[in-house]
């Protein structure tokens, strides 16, 4: 348990964020959960890489324990996904909104649900 | 030097035409631009088959680092036959598109439409063609990011709120793929996804091998929309512009399929030494439920781009049972269905796409008396329809004989219950399609529109060719059974 705290930490991490996601009807808030959700998987990639007082293999001298780079750069590719899929998602909130003067989700879906199927 | 680069240029080709289309595409030329990039990479993907099959598994390293270190690009039987389906459908829908985009997207967005367009393409060629786990996440992104933006592009304010939805889900879903390639890192120590099926053998027993399993089968089960975390997708396919809803109904679910089968069973060697996974029960059950309950409500929809999405979400359901079945047969009925499901639902969204240009609308009312007013292509809605219910001559039944074998092949309990649902499940088929069919040939016509004429003949032409292909692939199944069969020889035995 001890030596895994970081895990327990990240997952308790993650099912906060996936909680928010389902339970705020606040599109706004769901991307957060979102957010929050893909940030604990980032923690996990970046402890699974570090050694306790491991160094960053550049410029290595010989036999001082390093850190696996990989997943390191691995969660740089998924924080620029992160990103951008938060990006996305927020410019998409901003058109719900012009679109129907609301981003609450159940506001959304009463609309809908009075208007005829569209095309 | 081409030949010996075609597996960087199946992907790098739309990559490329992207930017390219973005910077200089004005008017027509983003059009252009884009068909001439797929219609590349549907000469490529051609190429890779025919060298596979004459030479075997193609191993491309990635600027020349060598695997597991280098991402490896890896074409076998079943990567170059996602390959060819998937460049297919895309290189029969961009005739297609010409009219049907000019009429849905405004003009100033299309240049970005077509960009957009070909990055879903790109990540989707990319998902099939790579070796490497975590390669396959980021291209699995390239595509979702870019499809979100093309079903926010339909014209109803809903296609928003249906790209939203579709962004968090979606999003969930790679992020339960990505926990998943993290811990099989963590056991493996490598990425390549052959190396990785090597070491994994070592680590059978281990609780993070298991939970890896886990994570990346609920992943993937959420972005292939398999019931019942298949909600996201009939709004999304029921308001995206028609061109994306043909494009992904045909191809999108279908790479999902594809890397669901790669991790089962090329990595984890079917998840047979994973004796406490009841995966194959789990996806057997749910695999029934979406093919019934995707028939039943198709049955009650009024709109018909809506119908044919939750048929879809039945038909991903047998291709869910004919995994589960973990025999030569099931296997060779879920891959030869991933093409033919794609040629039929591929007509049918074409179909929808015409109407919409011509009537505005896909309810069923504006479907009344179309028999006589759109005849060709009312035609070929017939023809894929009855593909769908999987009426003998055509690729519906090649699917539906292959899994009744498959099921039966399993031995009399579940096999013969199993087989009855999916016939059951194709006469529920046979009910939604007749509906529109009645709409069709049989309901008089709403007054007064009487200057609705045939879709342009290059829609036509495309929808005519994947209805076309309907009949002819159902006729001659050598092409499909034959790689299909290869394939599941493949995932079963590891043999090429």
């Amino acid at each position: 348990m001890a030596a895994n705290f970081v895990y327990v930490f990240a997952i308790v991490i993650a099912m906060i964020g996936f909680y928010v996601v389902i339970d705020r009807g606040n599109l706004l808030k769901k991307l957060i959960g979102l957010n929050i959700f893909q940030t604990a998987v980032f923690l996990i990639y970046i402890s699974m890489g570090k050694i306790s007082g491991g160094t960053a293999p550049i410029l290595y001298d010989g036999d001082a324990p390093f850190s696996n780079p990989l997943p390191h750069v691995l969660i740089l590719t998924a924080i620029v996904v992160g990103v951008a899929t938060l990006a996305l998602g927020l410019g998409l909130v901003v058109r719900i909104k012009e679109a129907y003067g609301t981003i609450e989700e159940d506001e959304i879906q009463a609309q809908e649900a009075a208007e005829e199927d569209g095309p | 030097m081409i030949a010996a680069n075609l597996p960087a240029l199946q992907v790098v080709i739309p990559l490329i035409g992207a930017p390219l289309c973005m910077l200089l595409g004005r008017g027509r030329i983003a059009w252009a631009l884009s068909a001439a990039a797929t219609w590349a990479g549907f000469a490529v993907a051609i190429a890779l088959l025919v060298a596979v099959i004459e030479h075997g598994p193609i191993s491309y390293t990635m600027g020349g680092w060598a695997p597991p270190w280098g991402i490896e690009y890896r074409v076998d039987y079943l990567s170059a036959f996602v390959l060819l389906i998937v460049s297919g459908i895309a290189a029969v829908v961009m005739p297609y598109a010409y009219h049907s985009v000019n009429s849905e997207i405004p003009e100033s967005r299309q240049r970005l439409f077509y960009t957009a367009y070909l990055l879903t393409f790109a990540g989707l060629l990319g998902m099939a063609i790579t070796g490497d786990a975590f390669n396959a996440f980021v291209f699995m992104e390239i595509s979702s990011l870019s499809s979100y933006v093309l079903i926010s592009l339909g014209r109803s304010r809903r296609a928003l709120y249906a790209a939203f939805q579709y962004l968090v889900l979606g999003t969930i879903g790679a992020t339960f793929f990505v926990i998943g390639v993290g811990l099989l890192y963590m056991v493996t120590g490598t990425l390549n996804m052959a190396d990785m099926a090597e070491r994994l053998a070592a680590q059978a027993d281990s609780r993070v091998t298991l939970a890896a399993f886990g994570f990346l089968v609920v992943g993937l089960s959420l972005k292939l929309a398999l019931f019942p975390l298949h909600l996201w997708l009939p709004n999304a396919y029921t308001y995206a512009p028609s061109m994306i809803s043909a494009l992904l109904a045909a191809t999108g679910t279908k790479v999902m399929v594809y890397l669901l089968l790669r991790f089962m069973f090329t990595i984890y060697g079917g998840g047979l030494h994973l004796g406490v996974a009841p995966v194959y029960h789990v996806l057997m059950v749910l695999g029934l439920l979406a093919a019934v309950t995707g028939s039943l409500v198709a049955i009650f929809q009024d709109n018909i781009k809506r119908m044919l999405a939750y048929s879809s979400i039945a038909q991903l359901g047998y291709m869910a049972l004919g995994i589960s079945f973990a025999s030569g047969t099931g296997i060779t009925a879920a891959t030869v269905h991933l093409f033919n499901h794609a040629l039929m639902k591929g007509a049918l969204f074409m179909v929808m796409g015409s109407v919409m240009l011509r009537c505005g609308g896909t309810t069923i009312a504006h479907l009344r008396g179309l028999g006589r007013r759109m005849p060709l292509t009312m035609a070929a809605f017939v023809i894929a329809g009855l593909s769908m219910i999987g009426v003998p001559g055509t690729v519906g039944f090649v699917s539906k004989w292959y899994l009744v074998q498959a099921a039966l092949g399993s031995g009399f309990w579940p096999g013969v219950p199993v087989a009855v649902v999916v016939l059951a499940a194709s006469l529920l088929a046979v009910i939604y399609i007749w509906r529109v069919v009645e709409a069709a040939y049989f309901a008089d016509p709403d007054g007064g529109a009487g200057a609705i004429e045939e879709a342009t003949w290059p829609m036509v032409a495309a929808t005519w060719i994947l209805a076309g292909g309907c009949v002819v692939f159902g006729l001659t199944t050598d092409l499909t059974v034959g790689v299909a069969s290869r394939v599941a020889t493949l995932l079963l035995t590891g043999a090429p």
